[in-house]
């Protein structure tokens, strides 16, 4: 069971490895000819080939460079070295957690408004979605630079573009869940005589729960896209988007690659976190096991 | 006898985007207390309508009721009744016994109290042991009873019941009208049941209140007395069968000006 379902994911892997190596070739082959030349060497085909995947600064690294950069920048550095990506991803992840839980819970509080005050929705789901076709990348600088001349910097700014942008998906969803109880629900509480806040807290509530977690998993995803952007007009001090804009400034492309795979990887455990709780909080709550 | 639903005149229109919408025309009927009244009729003739306004589901546009001599709004708020649903409606994030606790919470219970009335409950409806399953975990039949053990945990002294073992098949349905008139032998509650099945009807009731659609009205009320021992048998027993016929001709009548 578990063998048929890894063999087609590790299927497409080596293909999109094969197709990045000889991409790879290709891509830096004029750039080596033009350091041959200069340089008056003379290489054969696959002297050429070698070569092309062990530039310092090629133009697409080869996996095998990202993969080794990778390891040591995370397994080799000491955790408060500038290098380690293990203290730029924990800079990242810190200002992603910071405005993931922040932008759950105003998108929680905003989607309760909304639910019991008519008026609410009217005047506020307008500027909720226009919040949302704003370009991120306009507004960032400006938080940033705003609230940097009050002086608040760090982890702050960060966190509130990471808030700006996840508190969205939760309050759509948590709308949608806290009215997704049925009519024959809502009537039983009202044959129970039931007050408005027990029927919020036991059957609003409740009912709303995987729809929480489904708009948590997207809320999560864009906090860090969030706190990656947030990075970028920091001065590039430290980050996964310190690194990446650092290493865009100096050509270091084997850097920005590997800063690149450290926040997939960050992306896929935070929304796989998401998920386990998700799962337990399923089970516990009575449901049917996948 | 006591009355305990009186309704007088009883008028409900619906405004709707195709014009106003007569559910309930002129309704007049009392039920005593300690009887199982069932409202037949074919869809659209407004019985469940009629069940909503008695739990004060839905306002009356004219006319008058009372509920144990309230508005029926009074006798919502005094919990005067269990109404059970057409599904079981049963929270499936909460445990059988934790749906039937649903109810004593709101009502806010001691715990102690509360796990007393659910094992009661349970054990009323055939469902001892199965506290600690979800929902999920039982057949349709047996939500449904604890569905109907949620209603009675309440203590109420009136079941309203909609169409309750509609969605579920024969076997079962006859299975849970045995079931249900030994609970209401037991309990001696006073029941409005909605029903579009004649047998079951006339299987279960004291009295049959036969509606005919548009606009919902009253067409016949069929006293309907088989005894207070009834075995499935009685289906087969002329007795039987002619009460069966004279609600089958109730209905055919009222469609009678039906295009």
């Amino acid at each position: 069971m578990l063998k048929s379902r890894i063999f087609p994911v590790l299927a497409v892997v080596a293909a999109i490895v094969a197709i990045w190596y000889v991409a790879a070739v290709f891509m830096n082959a004029p750039v080596q000819r033009d350091m041959d030349k200069r340089a008056g060497v003379t290489s054969t085909t696959w002297q050429l080939v070698e070569k092309t995947m062990s530039q310092a600064k090629p133009t697409l690294p080869a996996p095998h460079q990202i993969a080794v950069n990778f390891f040591e920048n995370t397994f080799q550095r000491k955790l408060t070295s500038n290098r380690s990506l293990v203290y730029n991803g924990w800079v990242t992840l810190s200002s992603t957690l910071a405005g993931f839980a922040f932008g759950t819970v105003l998108g929680i509080a905003i989607a309760v408004g909304i639910v019991h005050v008519k008026s609410l929705e009217r005047s506020l789901m307008p500027w909720i979605i226009a919040s949302q076709t704003v370009p991120i990348l306009a507004i960032a600088p400006m938080v940033i630079v705003v609230l940097g001349a009050i002086n608040i910097t760090g982890l702050v700014p960060k966190a509130l573009i990471s808030t700006y942008l996840s508190f969205f998906p939760v309050t759509v969803g948590m709308v949608k869940g806290l009215r997704s109880p049925e009519a024959m629900h809502l009537d039983l509480m009202q044959t129970y005589n039931a007050s408005l806040g027990q029927t919020f807290w036991k059957l609003r509530v409740p009912a709303s729960v995987p729809y929480l977690f489904t708009s948590m998993k997207v809320a999560i995803a864009a906090s860090l896209v969030g706190a990656i952007v947030g990075e970028l007009p920091t001065g590039a001090v430290a980050g996964i988007g310190a690194k990446l804009l650092a290493g865009s400034y100096y050509s270091q492309t084997v850097d920005m690659w590997a800063a690149l795979v450290m926040g997939s990887v960050l992306a896929a455990l935070l929304v796989f976190s998401v998920d386990i709780v998700s799962r337990v909080v399923n089970r516990m709550m009575g449901g049917r096991p996948a | 006898m006591n009355t305990v639903i009186q309704a007088d005149k009883l008028n409900l229109t619906f405004q709707t985007n195709d014009g106003p919408v007569h559910a309930l025309s002129d309704i007049d009927l009392a039920i005593e207390k300690g009887e199982f009244v069932s409202l037949i009729g074919p869809s659209g003739c407004g019985k469940t309508t009629l069940l909503r306004v008695i739990a004060d589901l839905e306002k009356p546009t004219g006319g008058t009721i009372t509920v144990n001599g309230m508005t029926p709004e009074e006798a919502r708020l005094k919990r005067a009744y269990g109404y059970v649903f057409q599904a079981a409606a049963l929270f499936p994030w909460r445990t059988i016994a934790d749906n039937i606790a649903l109810p004593l919470e709101v009502m806010g219970l001691s715990g102690d109290e509360r796990r007393k009335r659910i094992s009661d409950n349970l054990e009323l409806v055939d469902l001892a042991g199965f506290g600690k399953k979800y929902p999920w975990q039982l057949s349709g039949g047996m939500q449904q009873r604890a569905s109907i053990a949620r209603a009675l945990a309440v203590q109420p002294d009136m079941l309203l019941m909609d169409e309750p073992f509609g969605a579920l098949d024969e076997i079962v349905r006859d299975h849970l009208n045995e079931q249900l008139l030994k609970l209401w032998a037991a309990t001696q509650k006073t029941v409005v049941f909605v029903t579009h099945s004649i047998p079951e009807a006339v299987f279960l009731s004291t009295r049959i209140v036969v509606m005919s659609p548009r606009p919902g009205r009253v067409h016949d009320v069929i006293d309907c007395d088989l005894g207070s021992e009834r075995p499935l048998d009685i289906r087969e027993t002329p007795e039987f069968l002619k009460i069966a016929h004279r609600v089958r001709e109730g209905l055919r009548a009222g469609h009678a000006y039906d295009e």
